[in-house]
């Protein structure tokens, strides 16, 4: 309230000087300024417009694909089916083995992809034919992103032999490496 | 006190000679254990009854399992709480999974804006409210509006390892 009592003061101190050359006396000018400002509302049908102009991209929704970030099913996909309160929400991954439960935000991440039209509480069944009509599966096994959680898990499942193999390996290909070099070098010069 | 497990109690006082079939009293009770929930069925009887633990004896105690645990509803609870300075009567909002979780989080706010302790709070009644025209509180109402979504503005992620090379980013 305050931000635009100040504004309305700003108007009135302009005003005083402007009301010589207008004609309109300070009353006149406090019911022009009333008319005219515009009033903060939220409602929710702004709330639409307020969530499109902002930059935020990923939103808490039903039908959001979230990957669980923690628990038994860390690592998995799954879908908002109904959002609980503002701290948790009811997931489920039918195809990705991550049983219907409640779900605190803090542990979940939101992707880019949503199931389009999925209604508020969905059962079981509808959530899982409609991940699969989706094909987010297969969006996200393609992605960057997947591909990077995926080679972090190997990487830390690792072996200590399979560590010394990578070892070998990565010795081996600066060697072919360099050989290659030094061939191109020499058919250059 | 931990979590809650809703109990079914079934009491009554000692039979007599006057009295060979007492009546019987039964009690829903949110305790964390059969132990506790039999101490608070004691503790409530003594107000409303002419009975006492002395000269009663429990005839059966069960728990009450939620029917559908995997639904989300909408729960109001009738309270009555002692404050430092008085007796107080609430009705409160709760959406939650179960009615046991619905408790639970009402101790917790209890404890959060009054201070209250769970001795200080006794449970009047538990409902699911069925309607939504018949839910009270804002703050229950604004979670029910058709197509719902807001974005997490501020994350934090933690690191895994005991220092992080650099500044976590926040945004979403």
């Amino acid at each position: 309230m305050g931000r635009w009592d100040t504004s309305r003061t700003q108007d009135l101190s302009a005003s005083a000087s402007a009301s010589q050359q207008t004609g309109r006396t300070n009353v006149e000018w406090i019911h022009h300024i009333e008319r005219t400002r515009r009033k903060p509302q939220v409602s929710s049908r702004n709330l639409d417009i307020i969530i499109l102009q902002s930059t935020f991209k990923r939103f808490v929704e039903v039908g959001r694909v979230v990957l669980v970030n923690d628990g038994p099913s860390a690592g998995n996909l799954a879908v908002i089916v109904e959002i609980i309160d503002h701290n948790r929400a009811l997931i489920d991954g039918p195809t990705t083995s991550v049983p219907r439960q409640a779900f605190p935000y803090r542990n979940l991440i939101l992707t880019p992809y949503t199931l389009a039209s999925l209604p508020r509480g969905a059962g079981n069944g509808v959530v899982k034919k409609a991940f699969e009509k989706s094909g987010v599966l297969e969006k996200w096994q393609a992605s960057g992103w997947a591909k990077k959680l995926a080679a972090r898990q190997q990487r830390k499942n690792a072996s200590d032999f399979d560590r010394f193999q990578i070892h070998l390996a990565k010795k081996s290909r600066r060697e072919d490496v360099r050989k290659a070099y030094i061939k191109e070098k020499k058919a250059s010069a | 006190m931990g979590r809650f497990t809703e109990y079914s109690v079934i009491g009554r006082t000692l039979p007599t000679e006057t009295t060979p079939e007492p009546k019987l009293y039964r009690m829903r009770i949110f305790a964390p254990n059969e132990v506790v929930a039999k101490s608070r069925y004691w503790y409530y009887l003594r107000q409303l009854k002419k009975a006492k633990k002395a000269n009663g004896e429990i005839v059966a105690i069960n728990v009450i399992h939620e029917k559908k645990p995997l639904k989300v509803k909408n729960f109001a609870i009738w309270l009555r709480y002692d404050s430092r300075s008085g007796t107080h009567n609430m009705v409160k909002e709760f959406r939650a999974l179960s009615r046991a979780e619905a408790v639970e989080a009402m101790y917790q706010d209890m404890a959060a804006r009054h201070r209250a302790r769970f001795r200080n709070v006794q449970i009047l009644r538990v409902a699911e409210i069925e309607k939504k025209d018949d839910i009270r509180r804002p703050y229950i109402k604004q979670l029910l509006e058709p197509g719902l979504k807001f974005p997490l503005p501020h994350r934090r992620t933690k690191s895994k390892a005991w220092y992080a090379a650099n500044r976590p980013s926040t945004w979403a």
